[in-house]
């Protein structure tokens, strides 16, 4: 099978490759030799199971996720659709303001279903984010699990706040979008939840 | 320059002198005293009383040494936080007098940057590291960002030293436990599970400290459980180290603090940087433990950037965070 890589992060790489004719993308754990085989293979092989659960359950509750098609946990291989899309990143700073408000709430939208169903991301930044028949998709629940907890759900709304913050700082306004759709979306009180952002800046350990 | 620098934030007072040539930080002398509690941990008093003991003696060993006289010293500086409130003020008190006696200018630094400076200042081809410090009370992974030295991720219950002491201890060895568990884990064959806890960038310790000693007590061998101990925190922190790297795109990665000096621990950080095209630097281990040397080169750079300090604002922190320090001596 060929592949290629298109992207090399510390603890996987991801890799466009043809499976049962289809053209797809692979996360492929790596493995460590500063680690024990044993250590290893648990880590690879939990970690790809528990991002594979947490991205079908995701997409079960309404929230645009790439097909998985395969699951290899020995080898710690994700298989998946290849969205031909366009990164949020890379397009939000070049919208309307108008369009980008639109855009921003249906983010907003999206992490409030998964939040809906205590499914935390882990890294909601921009860059996991792909634009794509008008749908926001989900990519790389990597750091991601499941919390029920207002203090999880607001760290995982801060992680994108800051990645706002540094990558589209001329348009800060942003943010608020996104926080309009996820209490449109919300079950429960997305108040409590947008405090505890307030909060979690206040204890500022990294600022 | 000649600098003058006084460690005591927790178990070790230690005097260093350097001096500073063509930027980089030369040790005229490093002497080091460890409080050693004949029982169970570090009593705070207790190891005050043994810096009070024994700080005037260093100093006067450090000058020595160093084949100085006080007269040389340029300036005096001491250990301002983060550590335990009587042994931070020892030290600090004993630098106040030496400040107002010899009417040299003083300078509180923080010790967790202390501990990545002087990485900075004694390896060359070190500039810009992540440095992943690893000791009996804290375990960071700290890089320069945007005008700070900043925490990219931390133990968030006990630092990782303490984590071997505390095993160390339960099952009979006497402090500092890291050597001797590192001596026995050599004789480990048999992998032992045990929780593997990163979140995020962030790791905790607790929770296998526990299993750990459960294992002790169900009569698990002793090499196993220290083999297995090293092996899956060690693992943890070269993880997370891993993440900061690629998170700041540093290709360079540098190990302080006391348990920087375990050798299986280097050697995973080592082949992680050279799988990643990364250069590993670690420092000599009188470096690499808490000391004056590094706290006496911090004082160096952050007096020569311009920042003063009178008498009455050489105070001590002892929660002094590492990313509270406006690092105004690096672009």
């Amino acid at each position: 099978m060929t592949k290629r890589v298109i992207y090399k992060g510390a603890e996987a790489e991801i890799c466009l490759a043809r499976y049962m004719g289809h053209e797809v993308v692979q996360k492929r754990r790596i493995r460590k030799s500063y680690r024990i085989k044993n250590i290893d293979s648990r880590l690879i092989s939990y970690r790809t199971k528990e991002e594979a659960k947490l991205m079908s359950q995701a997409r079960l509750y309404g929230v645009s996720i790439p097909i998985i098609y395969d699951v290899d946990l020995e080898n710690g291989i994700i298989t998946m659709e290849y969205l031909r899309g366009k990164r949020v990143k890379d397009i939000l700073n070049n919208l309307s303001e108008e369009e980008r408000k639109r855009i921003c709430k249906k983010i907003g939208e999206s992490i409030a279903r998964f939040h809906n169903n205590d499914i935390i991301h882990g890294d909601i930044t921009t860059s996991n984010m792909i634009l794509l028949d008008d749908r926001i998709h989900f990519i790389d629940f990597g750091l991601g699990e499941k919390s029920g907890e207002i203090e999880t759900k607001g760290v995982d709304l801060h992680v994108l706040m800051e990645a706002i913050e540094s990558t589209h700082s001329k348009y800060s306004n942003c943010f608020k979008y996104v926080l309009d759709g996820y209490k449109k979306e919300l079950k429960g009180d997305a108040n409590k939840v947008i405090k505890k952002i307030d909060e979690i800046v206040k204890r500022g350990r990294y600022r | 320059m000649i600098c003058l620098g006084i460690e005591g934030t927790a178990h070790t007072i230690s005097v260093g002198v350097v001096k500073e040539v063509k930027k980089k930080c030369r040790v005229l002398s490093n002497v080091i005293k460890i409080y050693r509690p004949k029982q169970g941990g570090i009593h705070p008093r207790e190891a005050a009383n043994h810096h009070a003991e024994f700080v005037a003696e260093l100093i006067r060993e450090s000058t020595n040494k160093a084949n100085i006289d006080f007269n040389d010293i340029d300036l005096i500086s001491f250990s301002k936080g983060p550590g335990l409130g009587p042994c931070l003020r020892t030290a600090a008190t004993a630098a106040r007098a030496l400040s107002l006696t010899l009417n040299k200018p003083i300078m509180g630094v923080n010790h967790c940057v202390a501990h990545l400076e002087i990485g900075r200042g004694t390896i060359d081809n070190c500039k810009d590291p992540v440095l992943l410090y690893t000791s009996g009370a804290n375990t960071q992974v700290i890089a320069f960002a945007e005008g700070r030295y900043r925490v990219f991720g931390e133990t968030l219950d006990i630092g990782i030293g303490n984590c071997l002491d505390k095993f160390g201890r339960t099952v009979g060895l006497d402090f500092p436990c890291g050597p001797k568990i590192e001596e026995l884990a050599k004789n480990g064959k048999n992998y032992l599970e045990l929780p593997y806890s990163i979140k995020g960038m962030d790791i905790a310790f607790s929770g296998l400290l526990t299993a750990a000693e459960q294992y002790y007590n169900c009569g698990k061998k002793l090499e196993d459980i220290c083999y297995s101990i090293q092996e899956t925190t060690f693992a943890a922190l070269t993880e997370v180290t891993e993440r900061a790297m690629a998170h700041t795109e540093k290709y360079e990665v540098l190990l302080g603090g006391g348990v920087a000096a375990n050798k299986r621990l280097q050697d995973m950080v080592n082949t992680m940087a050279s799988e990643r095209g990364a250069r590993f630097f670690v420092p000599s281990k009188d470096l690499c433990v808490d000391n004056g040397a590094m706290i006496a080169w911090l004082g160096v750079l952050m007096y020569n950037s311009g920042i003063r300090m009178d008498i009455g604002e050489s105070t001590i922190d002892q929660r002094f965070r590492t990313d509270m320090v406006d690092v105004s001596w690096r672009d």
